[in-house]
């Protein structure tokens, strides 16, 4: 899946976006494609991109010279930036688009996926974003939140929160944070306040105890601060998903950490389990993280089953259902997005392909010992 | 652009960075006490446990606990707040918020307002203290006049929701009151903004096809009695026709079928008799297709008030009954018949949950006023129903009021009520303050005042203290299997596995 492609620009004095079309009456549209030299008509859009190479400026901004435009649809948002790089922001046919705050964060988790930057980008993402924000279909069902860590915009982030609310009421809102910020309580008030249902907080927590949770998120007092940000977000009535990354550093005490969520946060509206992605950090980090899931199995399904018998709403992600006891397929979704979902040559003899989440498509560097077609006879 | 992962900042620092220093650790507030031959139990301020081997509270307590040595141990007692490495934990506010959250089911107040609608009776049970075989409806039945002044008190209940159960004697005797009471209150709470729930507690016998209408409509909820096969239900239950049991099979099922399943619910009465047949009880609760059983003992309240050796007795009698009737309650479980024990799950949500639990007989405070308050036929008020038992013996301590006279100040925050309040925290009772089982236990001033004489009881010699150590030891150590806590797991959220 291709987010990100780059030509020759002209006239791109400042970032642009907008929703690309290829229909040249559809002047709401902001970004023209098209593979013609000129028309009058692209003086009616903001941006003209092309395939074409042109030779001299067109008193539009254009960015010229592009490989490939294929991969854009109809309506997707785009940012065209100064230096000809244009990334999708947002695809009309996706369930699965985010939007990346920053790229900042307070934690270094051992296993992140999208290492951290130190550049200070908030300005960049929070123009870019409520430019895009108006732009998104209002029909659109569901949209991530990530980073990076979110929060780090502060103000900002709670003005792209209200932006969201009043632009896209119907649309779920699925926050990535690692809750750090809501330690402090009128951080935790003012989303509060914002009053958006739809809007869900999804905050790692690694271990029972401190010591483990703050090595694995490499930050000191983060386990107290993502505690104390949970219980404040709860006292000002968000909701909150708990994610755990399955790995060597977690699978330990993982039974004991099901009944620490259980005792202390019983209000938390969903637990997620997650299998381990090979991007980022993780490669770097691989021998203190790497178990073969089949081998964590009697950890995970204690944890699972302690959780769902209580009556919890729990969930595994990124795991294939032939590394998983058949108890626990319920809880496995089909949850890696999209743009980075792969499977196996071995997994298209397999009874349950339909059902299963398949892999990463960095699992092709590592992934389980175990992967195996299940056959139908044996369900 | 700098990578990230060379930036000095981001250096990956390796575990013992991020431990404190260890410089020992502070002890936060727990009780122990032994479970069986190899375990003991730690158990914190907010019903939070660990199971031990034995000796390892003392080893706690005298500071020989090491991060280095007993690593696992150390950091469970962390996560779990037994110990800190700070005086006073970061997450304190978490202790508080889960202490508070235990406590919850005092924000509200009295919630079951219990009426006993008539004394009369048909059957003439040997355990009944109270009911009367009678015609005189005048001297024995609950008057307009007091009904309408019991809703009036229970309009004035702080709680939103409250529950009117109709009691006896026989409550069916007196439809007409019950219909003249549930019509006037649910007058009265649309006025006063207040939901409520109707109970009728009855053995069903008097149960005309002309009466489930109005239950039905009035979505009211019916409690009757089983309390095991023919032989033992008739013996209980005396009735001129020697067929209380028949009357209530055919009750049930009716109500089932025109109520709907969830409206009708049966108690148990454990008698001497019972005792014998542990199995046959559980059997015939399957057999009826029942999905809980209330193993509830045997009364005190017909006892010789202060005989402790035969109430000693009488209660390793029950718990010998209560064990072989649990254990094959488990049985049915593990064939895969669900089927809970009440007085277990009671006391299960306490220990694995962090939720409140208002049972009326196992709280602290306890439950009556608090939760639970009762207007007697004739208009006086008792703090508990076994407060009106123990009236009909002509012992009037626990008496509140009598409707139409005393005001709600009076009766709920009256002298009486104080003296009882002394004596209703378990927290603050000699023998209660420092047992590992107190989160999940209660306290009954009216139990102590009826078996040992004074409201604050005597621990070593209490029948209730007795009965409810022994049963929670025992939970504990059944626990031990994990596919028995699994089967208790299932009973607290009510949803089969």
């Amino acid at each position: 899946m291709i987010l990100k492609t780059k030509g020759n620009p002209y006239d791109v004095t400042v970032p642009i976006i907008g929703r690309v079309t290829r229909i040249p009456e559809n002047q709401d549209y902001e970004i023209f494609i098209t593979e013609n030299h000129f028309s009058k008509s692209w003086f009616k859009h903001r941006a003209v991109l092309t395939t074409v190479r042109l030779v001299s400026p067109l008193e539009v901004p254009i960015i010229h010279s592009i490989k490939n435009l294929d991969h854009l649809n109809e309506g997707d948002i785009v940012i065209l930036n100064t230096d000809g790089v244009i990334n999708t922001i947002y695809r009309t046919d996706s369930l699965h688009n985010f939007l990346l705050f920053t790229e900042r964060c307070n934690s270094n988790c051992l296993m992140c996926s999208q290492p951290p930057k130190d550049r200070d980008d908030t300005d960049y993402f929070f123009n870019q974003y409520t430019q895009a924000i108006p732009l998104i279909p209002k029909d659109c069902f569901e949209i991530g939140i990530t980073g990076g860590e979110p929060t780090l915009l502060g103000q900002r982030f709670l003005k792209l929160l209200k932006q969201l609310k009043e632009e896209l009421p119907e649309t779920e809102l699925h926050c990535l944070t690692n809750g750090r910020s809501f330690a402090w309580e009128n951080a935790a008030q003012k989303v509060g306040e914002i009053d958006n249902k739809r809007l869900m907080l999804a905050i790692p927590l690694y271990a029972d105890v401190y010591h483990i949770h703050d090595y694995i998120v490499q930050a000191k007092d983060a386990f107290n601060q993502t505690i104390q940000g949970i219980y404040n977000l709860a006292k000002y009535g968000q909701r909150i998903e708990i994610r755990i990354v399955l790995h060597k550093q977690t699978i330990p005490r993982l039974a004991k950490l099901a009944k620490f969520i259980y005792k202390n946060m019983p209000f938390v509206e969903h637990v997620a389990f997650m299998a381990l992605e090979h991007e980022g950090y993780t490669s770097f980090n691989i021998d203190k993280l790497w178990i073969d899931p089949f081998h964590y199995q009697e950890e995970l399904n204690e944890a699972v089953t302690y959780l769902s018998d209580l009556g919890m709403n729990v969930s595994i992600y990124n795991a294939q259902l032939c590394t998983l006891p058949e108890n626990l397929w319920r809880y496995s979704r089909k949850s890696i997005s999209d743009w980075k979902n792969i499977y196996f040559d071995e997994c298209t003899k397999c009874a349950l392909l339909d059902y299963c989440g398949g892999m990463f498509a960095s699992g092709t560097k590592k992934h389980s010992e175990f992967i195996k077609a299940i056959k139908l006879d044996q369900v | 652009m700098v990578s990230v992962i060379e930036k000095k900042n981001r250096k990956f620092r390796d575990t013992t960075y991020y431990q404190n220093e260890a410089s020992g650790y502070f002890l936060l507030p727990f009780r122990f006490q032994k479970i069986n031959a190899t375990k003991e139990i730690l158990v914190n301020e907010v019903g939070d446990f660990l199971m031990v081997p034995i000796g390892t509270a003392e080893k706690i307590i005298l500071k020989k606990i090491s991060r280095t040595n007993d690593e696992e141990l150390y950091f469970d007692l962390i996560s779990s707040f037994f110990i800190s490495e700070e005086p006073i934990p970061i997450l304190l506010p978490v202790l508080e918020a889960r202490y508070r959250t235990k406590k919850s089911f005092l924000d509200y107040f009295t919630a079951l307002h219990i009426f006993v609608i008539s004394l009369r009776c048909e059957h003439t049970c040997h355990y009944c203290q109270v009911s009367r075989v009678t015609e005189n409806k005048d001297k024995f039945d609950m008057s307009l006049y007091h009904i309408d002044e019991g809703i009036k008190i229970m309009m004035q209940s702080p709680n939103p929701h409250v529950t009117m159960e109709f009691q006896g004697g026989e409550a069916l005797l007196a439809f007409n009151s019950i219909e003249y009471a549930v019509l006037r209150a649910e007058k009265e709470a649309l006025l006063h903004k207040k939901q409520i729930t109707f109970v009728i507690c009855t053995n069903l016998a008097p149960l005309t096809d002309d009466m489930l209408p109005f239950i039905k409509e009035h979505n009211i909820l019916v409690s009757s009695s089983l309390d095991g096969p023919v032989f033992i239900h008739n013996q209980n239950r005396h009735r001129p026709q020697r067929n209380s049991y028949e009357v209530t099979i055919a009750g049930i099922n009716k109500c089932r079928e025109i109520l709907g399943e969830n409206s009708i619910s049966a108690l148990l009465t454990t008698t001497n008799l019972s005792l014998d047949y542990p199995n046959e009880i559980v059997d015939e609760y399957v057999q009826q297709g029942f999905r809980n059983i209330f193993l509830r003992p045997i009364s005190p309240y017909g006892f010789a008030a202060y005989n402790e050796k035969k109430n000693k007795y009488q209660t390793e009698r029950f718990l010998v009954f209560y064990k072989a009737a649990f254990d094959k309650i488990i049985n049915y479980n593990k064939k895969g018949y669900y089927i809970r024990e009440d007085y277990a799950t009671i006391i299960l949500k306490k220990i694995l949950t962090s939720f409140p639990v208002g049972y009326v007989d196992l709280q602290s405070p306890a439950g009556m006023i608090n939760n639970v308050i009762v207007f007697n036929y004739d208009g006086k008020i008792y703090a508990s129903d076994e407060a009106r038992m123990l009236a009909e013996m002509k012992d009037f301590t626990f008496q509140l009021g009598t409707l139409g006279k005393s005001t709600y100040n009076e009766i709920f925050y009256g002298k009486k009520a104080m003296e009882i309040a002394e004596n209703w925290t378990n927290e603050s009772l000699a023998g209660c303050s420092e047992c590992a089982f107190q989160p999940y236990c209660g306290a009954d001033p009216v139990l102590n005042h009826a078996t040992q004489g004074n409201m604050h009881g005597y621990r070593p010699t209490n029948v209730f203290c007795q009965k409810n150590m022994e049963i929670i030891r025992y939970l504990f150590d059944l626990m031990e299997d994990k596919a028995i806590e699994k089967i208790f797991r299932s009973w607290i959220t009510g949803h089969s596995q």
